[in-house]
């Protein structure tokens, strides 16, 4: 292996138990952490790089939410069924190119039909209504997509060799850090894709106020349409990435639970929320794991990366860059 | 001519106020409660108690607890499964501690201390509203489920890291354990989901239930009439986590008889929900409905290609019933977005008057 | 839309008129000996459930095929989808009770826990093959549980000392770190105690690292362990975990030939995703890879030439295809022992629970399957339902699984003792008394669970 930085040594010093413990959880981590600072780098750069994979997935979230109110818990099984697609054709033998090319008008196809069975009969319904019916969706999903390209675990490979280089004594991956820049990439489209555009000042219409929208003429169909396409091309590009990591197979749905906390971090409503949260939860996340973890035996990331959003939102129930919940009596 | 209505007049207030004031409701719902006592232990097959009835009970139960918390009291919460594992934990060490306690007063505790951390996880709502809430409560999901996972003291050191349910016997009857029969946990499982319903719906139509529905529809004018937002709030939790903790005593002990944690993961908290937006949010009923509906949905789709002589592979089949499944949720959904419970009030409002149109 | 909602009101009211009458209509009895399937073919283990159950399903055609069944009566088995979930896995046991089944392999922690107390009075065998309640392996408390050929204590105590030999003996072990990367489960920290206890006795640096389920993003656990660096990790992971652990491993650039997965984490499917970078990875399992054997031949021959193979003839010889067949096998040949008692007829459990608990597999009869060398030998009693197997090491060459080691003992000394203390604690759990092997043996079989 690579020339690793050191593990950190352990002084015990005899002191009450309650002073351990204080010791333990606000003194020795910092004091870990400057000790080594590259492996402080390390754990940086792939808190970044997590993050900002969670946030691919929460910008789908976002994107669905901000136009059409709705809390897609379909998401994950989006993510899923565009990366199973793509690696089902790819299996078949079509070019990668084209098979990109045909997943993206599969995911289309999907957000004409969803916007005729699902939405279109349920406007108008409180929001809770509408979660549900993505839940329906969502096992719809789970069983079509299993039952069309089948249950085993499929390799998605896109060319980028998952190899680290070192960088100044600091390890980077070469996958992550193509994820990262494609997130960036893909939030910096969108961004543009909402300022500049004429769909995207339309969609920012829609999500301010349905109705206003609909009466100087823009058509709510068309924009749902539009919406969940965009949607799904993120799911797409999301199921790559993580797809790349794992193994494309059901387990890819559950990451959707992963990327909650960043979006109520970031807000429901905002692009650039998703991916500050993102950050945010992802370095928050490796560090409690790294420095803290070791204290209460590990694994805390699940309930660490929700108690660090919990925390954000009491100081701001909207999130970071959610829009302010003006209440009316 | 079905509900002959004539000549039911109320000369008492509490006769008004009945829960059931039609005549002919009340004696079909004690009839009905008598049948289930009886019928099911005596007649069916250990299938139906084991693998349906006794889970729709206890999901019965536990989805009376979140209805009142997210029905009722608005409050939308994914926490229900660490409640439940709270209320199984807790149960699990009240019954190996303290041998000698009657299991009801095991399950009863147990739903106390679900109340006390319920109430514990609560007070953030006070804060944050919504969508926010529900996934600032899946940090209680996760934080439970990690707890009862990393702590031994919860599994009392045991080697497999699971809680076993011990045998317990009420009224001479064995009830828990390997050797209770179905039909006397049915019978446990029937009597406190029934006792708890009633309790749940006389809460809902008291003073408490009209302040959590007045929180949930306009919660800053109802802190002006005078309605305490952090009690009612906090309230609403705690009672919510003693139906959950109840249920998840209830899951371990009368119908798996041993569990792991996996068993109270995000997927339980996902399921009592959908039990309670399916079956009707704001109603008893409607937990009951909605608990019926997910177990038996799914039941009945696995054994319909038997049935009618269709053998398909079973991958094949389970993956038509998750897509029959969730189709069926948003068929239901836009035929009725008020769910099961809505429809039942139609159907009995239509059967009030019929064969009269209106 | 009324027309819709009355239409609804009335398909739910014919449900649920209909609904119970479900129940009343007989299942289709074959005459057989019949075991359920319980697997899962869908949901997040189904790349690890998929090769286990057709390896069964062949295993069991071919006999019925090849043999016309044990000993002339026939196998009947059905599967049923549990998707690992417990729930799943009650709702399926309690349905296919029905038809009297003898054995019952659960393939899952959860529910096996699930049955093992209702093995007892239901006088069904539960055979969790190398997995479930360790502390089962003690047949004195658990007479209806088996779990033979080895179980996971047995296991953690012989990659220690695989490691050992590989370090040039044991006492060569001290000072050196061993990793052991666990899913945060009861599955994923059985291995914990014996590890801690082995790291005590051979003074070896043990650190332990929990992964949280489902294991999709470990970044957190492989910088600790690149921070860390240690010269072994023993991985107990289960589903996505493996394959993203796998990946991780080598994009840190750790030595995949001192990286040993489980057996339950190194099967082809866990080493599809990272390509080259699994190469040399290894794994722990107690029967050999591949198909280099007579009975896979046969398996052709019989099964699938017949077009009755349950999944692709390629797919044979997987680790996990082969876990299937050696359970199938060993349910089999213990159905056969207790056919050898009590007639060639269809059985009871109480009787193939016989055949269990006076199991001996020898080499001649491995050779009559065409297995030899497939597994080994192993003979099981009243007070040892695990049988001490040996384990063996298999290796990753980024085309298909090699068997790189001799078969490993594993520390028995060290594992009985906790296996005896852990079987007391969970018997009495359930109320159960400890039988009496020597007073069984000379008057006979009384398997029935005596209570307080």
């Amino acid at each position: 292996m690579p020339c690793a930085p050191t593990a950190p040594s352990s002084t015990p010093i005899s002191g009450s138990p309650m002073i351990e413990l204080l010791r333990g959880v606000l003194v020795a981590p910092f004091a870990d952490m400057a000790g080594n600072l590259t492996f402080l780098t390390e754990v940086l750069f792939g808190g970044v790089a997590a993050g900002l994979m969670y946030s691919l997935v929460a910008l789908g979230f976002v994107l669905i939410f901000k136009a059409s109110g709705v809390f897609n818990f379909a998401q994950g099984v989006m993510v899923l069924f565009s990366a199973l697609t793509l690696v089902g054709l790819m299996e078949k033998g079509v070019p990668v190119p084209l098979a990109l090319g045909l997943t993206f008008l599969t995911m289309v196809a999907l957000a004409f039909a969803i916007e005729r069975i699902v939405l279109r009969p349920l406007v108008n319904q409180p929001q809770i209504i509408l979660f549900m019916a993505t839940i329906g969706l969502n096992f719809f999903l789970e069983g079509f997509g299993e039952m069309a390209w089948g249950a085993n675990v499929k390799k998605l490979d896109i060319g980028i060799p998952d190899t680290s280089f070192i960088v100044r004594g600091v390890q980077v991956n070469r996958l992550e850090l193509t994820a990262a820049l494609t997130a960036a990439v893909l939030v910096g489209i969108l961004a543009v894709f909402f300022q500049r555009t004429k769909i995207g000042r339309a969609l920012r219409a829609v999500a301010d106020d349905h109705e206003a929208a609909l009466s100087i003429g823009i058509p709510l169909k068309t924009i749902w349409v539009v919406v969940w396409s965009v949607a799904g091309l993120v799911a797409l590009v999301a199921g790559i990435m993580w797809g790349a990591k794992s193994g494309v197979q059901f387990s890819l749905s559950l990451i959707a639970l992963k990327s909650l906390p960043v979006l109520i971090l970031g807000g429901f409503t905002s692009v650039p929320g998703a991916i500050a949260g993102g950050l945010i939860i992802g370095v928050g996340e490796k560090l409690g794991e790294v420095y803290w973890g070791p204290l209460v035996g590990g694994a805390i990331e699940n309930w660490f990366a929700y108690v660090l959003a919990l925390a954000f939102l009491l100081v701001r129930p909207q999130g970071l860059f959610g829009e302010r919940i003006i209440e009316r009596v | 001519m079905i509900y002959r209505e004539t000549g039911q007049f109320k000369s008492s207030y509490a006769s008004d106020q009945a829960i059931f004031p039609i005549v002919q409701d009340r004696v079909l719902v004690l009839l009905g409660i008598a049948a289930a006592f009886v019928v099911p232990p005596l007649l069916a097959n250990e299938y139906w108690l084991q693998a349906v009835l006794i889970p729709l009970l206890i999901y019965a139960l536990a989805a009376i607890g979140l209805n009142l918390l997210t029905g009722y009291a608005g409050q939308v919460s994914l926490g229900t499964g660490g409640f439940m594992a709270v209320g199984a934990y807790s149960a699990f060490k009240f019954a190996t501690s303290f041998p000698q306690l009657d299991i009801i007063l095991v399950f009863l505790l147990s739903g106390l201390m679900a109340a006390a951390v319920g109430l514990v996880f609560g007070v953030p709502s006070l804060r944050i509203k919504g969508f926010y809430l529900a996934v600032a409560t899946l940090a209680a999901q996760f934080f439970l489920v990690w707890l009862f996972n990393k702590v031994p003291w919860f599994v009392n050191y045991a080697a497999s890291g699971t809680i076993t349910a011990p045998p317990r016997s009420l009224l001479g009857v064995m009830v828990t354990g390997p050797e209770a029969s179905a039909g006397a946990r049915y019978v446990v499982a029937l009597g406190l989901v029934a006792v708890f319903a009633l309790v749940a719906k006389n809460l809902v139509r008291g003073r408490v239930g009209r302040s959590w529905m007045a929180i949930r529809d306009r919660d800053i004018a109802a802190e002006i009439i005078g309605v305490r937002p952090l009690r009612t709030k906090l309230l609403a939790f705690g009672i919510s986590s003693f139906y959950c903790g109840v249920a998840g005593a209830e899951f371990v002990f009368l119908y798996l008889g041993s569990a792991e944690t996996l068993a109270f993961d995000i997927n339980l908290s996902f399921l009592v929900l959908f039990m309670v937006i399916i079956g009707g949010l704001g109603s008893v009923l409607g937990s009951f409905l909605g608990a019926g509906f997910i177990v038996l949905v799914p039941i009945f789709l696995t054994n319909v290609p038997h049935l009618i002589g269709l053998s398909l592979p079973v991958a094949l089949q389970k993956q038509m019933e998750l897509m029959v499944f969730g189709a069926l949720i948003i068929f239901f959904l836009i035929v009725e977005p008020n769910g099961l419970a809505r429809l039942w009030q139609i159907t009995k409002e239509k059967l009030r008057l019929w064969p009269f149109p209106h | 839309m009324p027309r819709a909602r009355t239409a609804l009101i009335g398909l739910l009211a014919l449900a649920v008129m209909l609904g119970p009458l479900a129940s009343v209509v007989p299942a289709q009895q074959a005459q057989g000996i019949f075991v359920p399937l319980l697997v899962y073919r869908t949901g997040p283990f189904a790349p690890s459930g998929i090769p286990i159950a057709n390896g069964f399903v062949d295993y069991f055609t071919l006999v019925n095929e090849r043999d016309g069944g044990i000993n002339g009566v026939k196998l009947v088995w059905e599967e049923c989808e549990t998707q690992y979930d417990t729930k799943q896995g009650v709702e399926c046991y309690e349905r296919l009770k029905a038809r009297n089944p003898v054995l019952v392999n659960p393939y899952s922690t959860g529910i096996t826990y699930q049955l093992i107390p209702k093995a007892a009075v239901d006088k069904v065998v539960v055979f969790s093959m190398g997995y479930g309640m360790t502390a089962a392996a003690d047949g004195r408390w658990f007479p209806w549980v088996f779990s033979f050929p080895t179980t996971y204590w047995s296991q953690a105590s012989a990659v220690i000392r695989y490691i050992g030999q590989q370090e040039g003996g044991l006492d060569k072990l001290k000072g050196k770190k061993i990793a052991h990367i666990y899913h945060n489960s009861p599955y994923g920290r059985e291995a914990n105690p014996t590890l801690e206890d082995l790291a005590k006795k051979y003074a070896f640096e043990l650190t332990l690292l929990a992964v949280d389920s489902p294991g999709q993003e470990q970044k957190a656990t492989w910088l600790q362990v690149r921070r860390l660096n240690p010269d072994w990790i023993f991985m107990s992971g289960w589903g996505v975990m493996n394959q993203v652990a796998v990946k991780e491993a080598a994009s840190v650039g750790f030595r995949m030939d001192h990286l040993i997965g489980n057996w339950w984490s190194a099967s082809d499917a866990d080493v599809v995703p990272a390509g080259d970078g699994a190469k040399a990875y290894k794994g722990a399992t107690f029967h050999a890879p591949g198909t280099n054997f007579k009975v896979f031949q046969d398996i052709v021959k019989h099964v699938y030439d017949k077009g009755k193979g349950a999944g692709k003839k390629e797919d044979m010889g997987a680790p996990l295809y082969n876990r299937g067949v050696a359970n199938a096998m060993f349910s089999v040949e213990a159905i056969r022992t207790a056919m050898g008692k009590y007639g060639n007829k269809v059985l009871t459990g109480e009787q193939v629970r016989w055949g269990f608990e006076n199991f001996n597999l020898t080499e001649q009869r491995l050779d009559q399957l065409g297995m030899k060398g497939f597994t080994r030998p192993i003979k099981v009693s009243c007070e040892d339902h695990e049988g001490n197997g040996p384990v063996l090491i298999q290796q990753w060459n980024g085309q298909k699984w090699q068997v790189v080691s001799e078969w490993v003992q594993p520390m028995r000394d060290v594992v009985r003792p906790k296996i005896e203390a852990a079987a007391i604690e969970e018997g009495k759990k359930l109320d159960y008394t400890q039988r009496d092997c020597q007073k069984e043996m000379s008057s006979g079989p009384a398997p029935a669970q005596k209570k307080r």
